[in-house]
C-alpha cells in the first residue's frame, strides 16, 4: 500500500506580484515529496477555494505581502468551509504583523509563518498536521 | 587553473612565492574557518588579490579617469566634490493628503528629491472602487485614481522646482499624463520640469509581476513616452531601467546587472526602431540598482554597469554624445535583506548598503527604513533612514575623493568578473532574439528563481548568515517598535473622492477622449496626447486602462 502524498495548493491572492516566497515554498514542498499546485498570481478567494476543492488538497498555503491579509484570509477560510473542506489547513506566509496572528487564527487560519521561517519547518508542520486519509 | 603551465609573469611568481613561504606554514598550523568563502550571490571569493589578478585590466582602456570613457570610475570628473547624490526617499501611503504631508515633512528635513510609491490598485491600473482593490487601497503606497488625487498629492509642491520620481510601470503613461497636467495647472513649463518615471515594463514580466497588457503593446506604450518626452519634456527621464526588483526577486548581483542592462539595450533598440535618434533619447534613460549586503560585490556591479553601458552604446548603437554613453543610476538599499527579527539591526545593514551605493557613484539614493520588513515606515524610521545618508555624506569623508576604491586589486578584478558574466548573458539573450523573446520564453524568470532557491537553501544550511534569523537569535523576542497601520477607512475616503470627481466632470468629454485613445492604440499612433486629454477631463486611471485593455488585451503569465 502506498501512502497518499500530501497535496498542497500554494496560492497568491490579491494584487501583489511578489512571488519569490510562493515559488520557493512550492519548490521546497515538491522537493519534500508533496504534490504542489501553484495558482499563479492575482487569484480571488473564490478562485482559490474552487481550485482547492477541484484539486482535493490537504492544505492551502496563502502567500501575502501586501497587508491585505485581514480581508483576504478569513474569506478563503470561510469559502473552504462552505465547500465542506473543513479539514483543509489554511496556512499563511508573508508580511503579517505579529499582532494580527491571533485574530487570523481565531478566524480559522491554522498557522501563520512569519519572515525568516525555514522551509523545513513548514514541511514538518504539514507532515505533523495534515490529517491522514483513508 | 589551466592544464598547460603558462609562462609565469613576475606578478604570478611573486604571489606564488608568498603562498609557499608565508601562507603555507600558517595554513598548516591554523586552517581557515571555511573551505569556500563566497559573496551573498554565492560567488567564490579568493583569499587574496594581487597584481596578478588585474594583469588583463588596462588602466587607460578599462578603468581610466572619471568623466571619461568608459566611465568605470564615474560620470563626473569631480565625483561628489561638485554635487552630492540626490537624497530621494521613496514615500507613499494612505490618502494623497497623508502622502503630501509626508513629502513636506521629508523636504523640511533636508531631503532633496521626491519619490512616489503608489498602492497596488494604482500599480495595476484599477480605481479605488474596483472589486479587486478591496483590502489594498493605500496599503503599499498612495492611492491615485484620478487627476484630482494627483492635484492633492502635489498641492503646495511646485513641480518646476523639485525632481519627482514615480514608481509606476504598467500604467506609467497615464500617471505621467496626470503629472504633466498638474504641472501645467501650476503654471510650470514642461520643458523645465525634471524627474523620473520608472516605466520599466520588462522587469515586471521578469520579476515584479505587476503587468496589465501583453508584452509587445506594453513596450509600445513605453516607446510612446520616450517619443513624447523627447519632444515636449526634454529634461524628464521617461524610464528608470530597474535591476532593483530583479534582485529582490532573488537574482545574484551579476544577474541583476546583466538582465537590467540587457533590458536597457532592448528599450534603446525599440526606440531606434521607432525612428528615434540614439543621441537624442538615450541620454534620458536612467537606471535603478539594488544595494545588497555584499559590499564589494555591489560596488563592482555599479562600476561594471557604467563600463558595459558606455561600450555597448558606442559599439551597438554608434552613439556619439557623451551623455548617451554615461549610465546614471538611482540606488535603493535591499528591502529583502531587512529582518523582522531584531529590527533595529536593519539600521546598520542599510548604512553599509548605502555606503556601497555611494562608493559605486550613485546619482541618487533611497535608504530603507528599519521597520520596512514589518510595514511601511513611520515618520521616525523614515527620518533615521534619511539621516543615515546625511551622515555618510557629511561625516565619513568618503565623498572627498573620486572613486576611492578604484585600483584595488580585489575590486578591479571583481568589476571585470561582473562585466564578463554580464556579457555572457547578453550573448545568450541575443541568441534568443533579444530580451522580449527571452522573457516570453521565461529565461530570466527561471534563472532568478533558481538563484533565489539556492540562496534560501544556503541560508537554511547556515552557509549564509542572517544575524538574528539563523544566528544570534533571541528566543521569544518581543517586538517593541511602533509600526504604521493603514486604516481600512482609506478605501472609503478614496471612493468618496472618486465619486466627487466623476460628478464634477463632463462625461461627454471623457468619453470622446477615451475613444480617441482607443483609436490611437489601434492605429499605432502615439497614445500620449489622447491620454493627456483623457486625464485632463478627469477620466479615471481605471477608465483609461480599461480603454487600453479593450484594445490590447491582458497578459497571462505562462507557467515557467
Amino acid at each position: 500500500m502506498t501512502e497518499r502524498k500530501i497535496r498542497v495548493l500554494v496560492a497568491k491572492p490579491g494584487l501583489d506580484g511578489h512571488d519569490r516566497g510562493a515559488k520557493i515554498i512550492a519548490r521546497a514542498l515538491r522537493d519534500a515529496g508533496m504534490e504542489v499546485i501553484y495558482t499563479g498570481l492575482r487569484q480571488t478567494p473564490e478562485m482559490i477555494a474552487a481550485a482547492a476543492l477541484q484539486e482535493d488538497v490537504d492544505a492551502v498555503g496563502v502567500s501575502i505581502l501586501s497587508g491585505a491579509h485581514n480581508t483576504l484570509c478569513p474569506r478563503i477560510v470561510q469559502l473552504l468551509q462552505e465547500r465542506g473542506m473543513d479539514d483543509c489547513l489554511v496556512l499563511v506566509g508573508g508580511i503579517v504583523p505579529k499582532e494580527d496572528v491571533p485574530r487570523l487564527k481565531e478566524m480559522g487560519v491554522a498557522e501563520v509563518f512569519l519572515p525568516g521561517t525555514s522551509t523545513e519547518d513548514i514541511v514538518t508542520y504539514l507532515r505533523d498536521n495534515v490529517r491522514p486519509r483513508a | 587553473m589551466s592544464e598547460v603551465k603558462e609562462i609565469t609573469s613576475p606578478e604570478q611568481a611573486a604571489a606564488e612565492r608568498w603562498e609557499e613561504e608565508t601562507l603555507a606554514p600558517v595554513l598548516q598550523k591554523r586552517p581557515e574557518r571555511k573551505q569556500r568563502f563566497e559573496t551573498v550571490s554565492l560567488d567564490a571569493v579568493e583569499r587574496l588579490y594581487t597584481p596578478a589578478d588585474v594583469h588583463d585590466i588596462d588602466f587607460d582602456e578599462d578603468t581610466a579617469f572619471p568623466g571619461e570613457f568608459p566611465y568605470t570610475r564615474g560620470i563626473h570628473p569631480t565625483g561628489y566634490r561638485g554635487k552630492l547624490w540626490t537624497m530621494r526617499q521613496f514615500a507613499g501611503f494612505g490618502t494623497p493628503e497623508e502622502t503630501n504631508a509626508r513629502f513636506k515633512y521629508l523636504m523640511a528635513q533636508g531631503q532633496t528629491g521626491l519619490s512616489v510609491a503608489y498602492d497596488l490598485p494604482t500599480l495595476m491600473g484599477y480605481d479605488a472602487d474596483a472589486m479587486l482593490s478591496e483590502g489594498e487601497v493605500g496599503k503599499c503606497g498612495v492611492a491615485v485614481s484620478s487627476l484630482a488625487d494627483m492635484e492633492t498629492l502635489f498641492d503646495g509642491i511646485p513641480l518646476e522646482g523639485v525632481t519627482v520620481s514615480q514608481t509606476i510601470n504598467a500604467p506609467a503613461s497615464v500617471l505621467l499624463a496626470m503629472y504633466l497636467v498638474v504641472a501645467e495647472k501650476q503654471g510650470a513649463d514642461w520643458r523645465k520640469i525634471s524627474g523620473t518615471l520608472q516605466n520599466d515594463i520588462l522587469k515586471e514580466y521578469i520579476a515584479q509581476k505587476e503587468w496589465i497588457y501583453p508584452i509587445r503593446p506594453a513596450m509600445k506604450l513605453v516607446v510612446d513616452t520616450f517619443e513624447f518626452c523627447t519632444r515636449h519634456v526634454p529634461k524628464y527621464n521617461p524610464i528608470s531601467v530597474s535591476g532593483y526588483h530583479i534582485r529582490e526577486a532573488g537574482s545574484t548581483a551579476m544577474q541583476e546587472l546583466a538582465f537590467t542592462l540587457r533590458d536597457g539595450i532592448e528599450y534603446v533598440q525599440w526606440g531606434v526602431d521607432a525612428g528615434l535618434d540614439v543621441d537624442e533619447f538615450v541620454p534620458r534613460i536612467s537606471f535603478f540598482f539594488n544595494a545588497h549586503n555584499d559590499f564589494f560585490e555591489e560596488i563592482a556591479k555599479y562600476r561594471a554597469a557604467r563600463r558595459i553601458w558606455s561600450r555597448t552604446m558606442r559599439e551597438r548603437f554608434n552613439a556619439k554624445d557623451p551623455r548617451t554613453l554615461q549610465l546614471r543610476f538611482h540606488t535603493q538599499t535591499a528591502g529583502v535583506s531587512l529582518t523582522v527579527q531584531q529590527p533595529l539591526n536593519n539600521i546598520v545593514r542599510v548604512a553599509i548598503q548605502a555606503l556601497a551605493g555611494v562608493l559605486g557613484g550613485t546619482q541618487s539614493l533611497h535608504t530603507d527604513a528599519y521597520d520596512e520588513a514589518l510595514a511601511l515606515p513611520t515618520d521616525q524610521a523614515a527620518l533615521i533612514a534619511l539621516r543615515t545618508q546625511q551622515i555618510i555624506a557629511e561625516e565619513t569623508g568618503v565623498v572627498n575623493t573620486v572613486d576611492p576604491l578604484g585600483g584595488s586589486y580585489f575590486l578591479e578584478s571583481l568589476t571585470k568578473k561582473m562585466e564578463d558574466g554580464a556579457l555572457d548573458y547578453f550573448a545568450k539573450i541575443d541568441a534568443m532574439g533579444g530580451m522580449v523573446f527571452a522573457v516570453e520564453k521565461g529565461f530570466p524568470q527561471r534563472e532568478i528563481q533558481e538563484s533565489a532557491y539556492q540562496y534560501q537553501k544556503a541560508v537554511e544550511r547556515g552557509e549564509q548568515t542572517i544575524v538574528g534569523v539563523n544566528k544570534y537569535q533571541i528566543e521569544n523576542e518581543q517586538s517593541k517598535i511602533d509600526i504604521l497601520v493603514i486604516d481600512e477607512s482609506v478605501r472609503g475616503h478614496q471612493i468618496a473622492r472618486l465619486e466627487e470627481a466623476r460628478a464634477r466632470r463632463d462625461d461627454g468629454a471623457v468619453g470622446n477622449a477615451l475613444e480617441k485613445l482607443k483609436r490611437a492604440a489601434q492605429s499605432g499612433d502615439n497614445t500620449m496626447p489622447a491620454t493627456i486629454e483623457a486625464v485632463r477631463a478627469y477620466a479615471t486611471l481605471g477608465e483609461v486602462c480599461d480603454a487600453l485593455r479593450d484594445v490590447y488585451g491582458l497578459y497571462e503569465e505562462p507557467a515557467f
